[in-house]
């Protein structure tokens, strides 16, 4: 699975949750790869994970104020701070825009799980993923402001171990080939 | 006549809009009982009984597709219309809820004209 594919079905999913269910048109930001980045260090930020033949984590972030806004249009109601209806909100944008990406990604590698989304939310915070995985990052213009989705997949373990049996195998059938 | 109805999702936030959607729809609605779950869903329907469900499929605790086999299978809840409206897009989950007797499939995110195109054929 290539970043630019990733990035392709990530931006069709958000597009279509935030017209669809919020009313609000994306402008795109240039994507980039990053390691163990999970997203940003103050504002809000929704998790989801993935597993299948390909496991990993996906996420959103935006800031808090932002957070409030995207609330609102879900919901059609305003918020001065953030409280469990905006946190429950994004989880499920989270989850919406995830979930389209996963059904995107059945298609290619087989049934996936997604997890229940976990949200975060406070100032001054760390995240990172454990190990060297490379992130897909997504930055999107929402109403004047960045949000970024965040992507993270690699073969799962079973396989892994069929990929690293068949390169092990590689250099003995050239062996015999020559 | 009104109508009664279930709506189970584990976000707070997709049971208010549907509860909306089912107001601009023009249903009639009567009582309208949430459950963040399949099971508090089952627990509830033994005391109040509806004639329409909304349920997502990934939630904690009992998903949506279990909570269809579970009222499928009982006399008392089996001829309720269930609509699923979810994330899971694959063919295969529409097909598992399909043949396990959905009467109908949205996936989100949804319009309010799709919600309200799955109910005309139901009440």
């Amino acid at each position: 699975m290539t970043h630019e594919k990733l990035v392709g079905m990530i931006r069709q999913a958000t597009k279509d949750v935030f017209s669809t269910m919020l009313g609000i048109d994306l402008q795109d930001h240039p994507e980039y790869l990053g390691v163990s980045a999970p997203g940003p260090s103050e504002g809000v930020l929704a998790i989801v994970g993935l597993a299948g033949a390909w496991a990993g984590s996906g996420s959103f972030s935006c800031s808090a104020l932002m957070a409030q806004k995207i609330s609102g249009q879900l919901l059609m109601q305003e918020y001065a701070a953030i409280d469990d209806e905006v946190l429950d909100a994004i989880g499920e944008v989270t989850n919406m825009v995830l979930g389209n990406v996963k059904t995107v990604l059945e298609e290619e590698l087989g049934p996936m799980g997604l997890s229940i989304p976990t949200v975060i939310y406070g100032r001054n915070f760390t995240t990172r993923s454990v190990g060297k995985s490379q992130w897909t990052i997504v930055p999107f213009d929402c109403l004047g402001e960045v949000v970024e989705v965040h992507l993270c997949l690699e073969p799962g373990k079973e396989l892994s171990a069929k990929i690293s049996v068949a390169q092990q195998q590689v250099p003995a059938i050239l062996t015999m080939l020559s | 006549m009104s109508l009664d109805v279930m709506i189970v999702d584990d976000s707070a936030a997709i049971r208010k809009i549907l509860h909306r959607v089912l107001i601009q729809a023009d249903v009639p609605l009567g009582k309208v009982i949430e459950a963040g779950d399949g099971q508090e869903a089952l627990d509830k329907l033994k005391s109040a009984m509806v004639g329409l469900i909304l349920s997502d499929i990934n939630m904690p605790n009992m998903d949506g597709l279990q909570l269809l086999g579970a009222l499928k299978t009982q006399e008392t809840t089996k001829s309720i219309p269930i609509i699923m409206v979810t994330t899971e897009g694959s063919s295969a989950k529409v097909m598992e809820a399909v043949s396990l007797g959905a009467s109908g499939y949205v996936r989100k995110p949804f319009t309010a004209e799709q919600i309200k195109e799955k109910l005309a054929g139901l009440i």
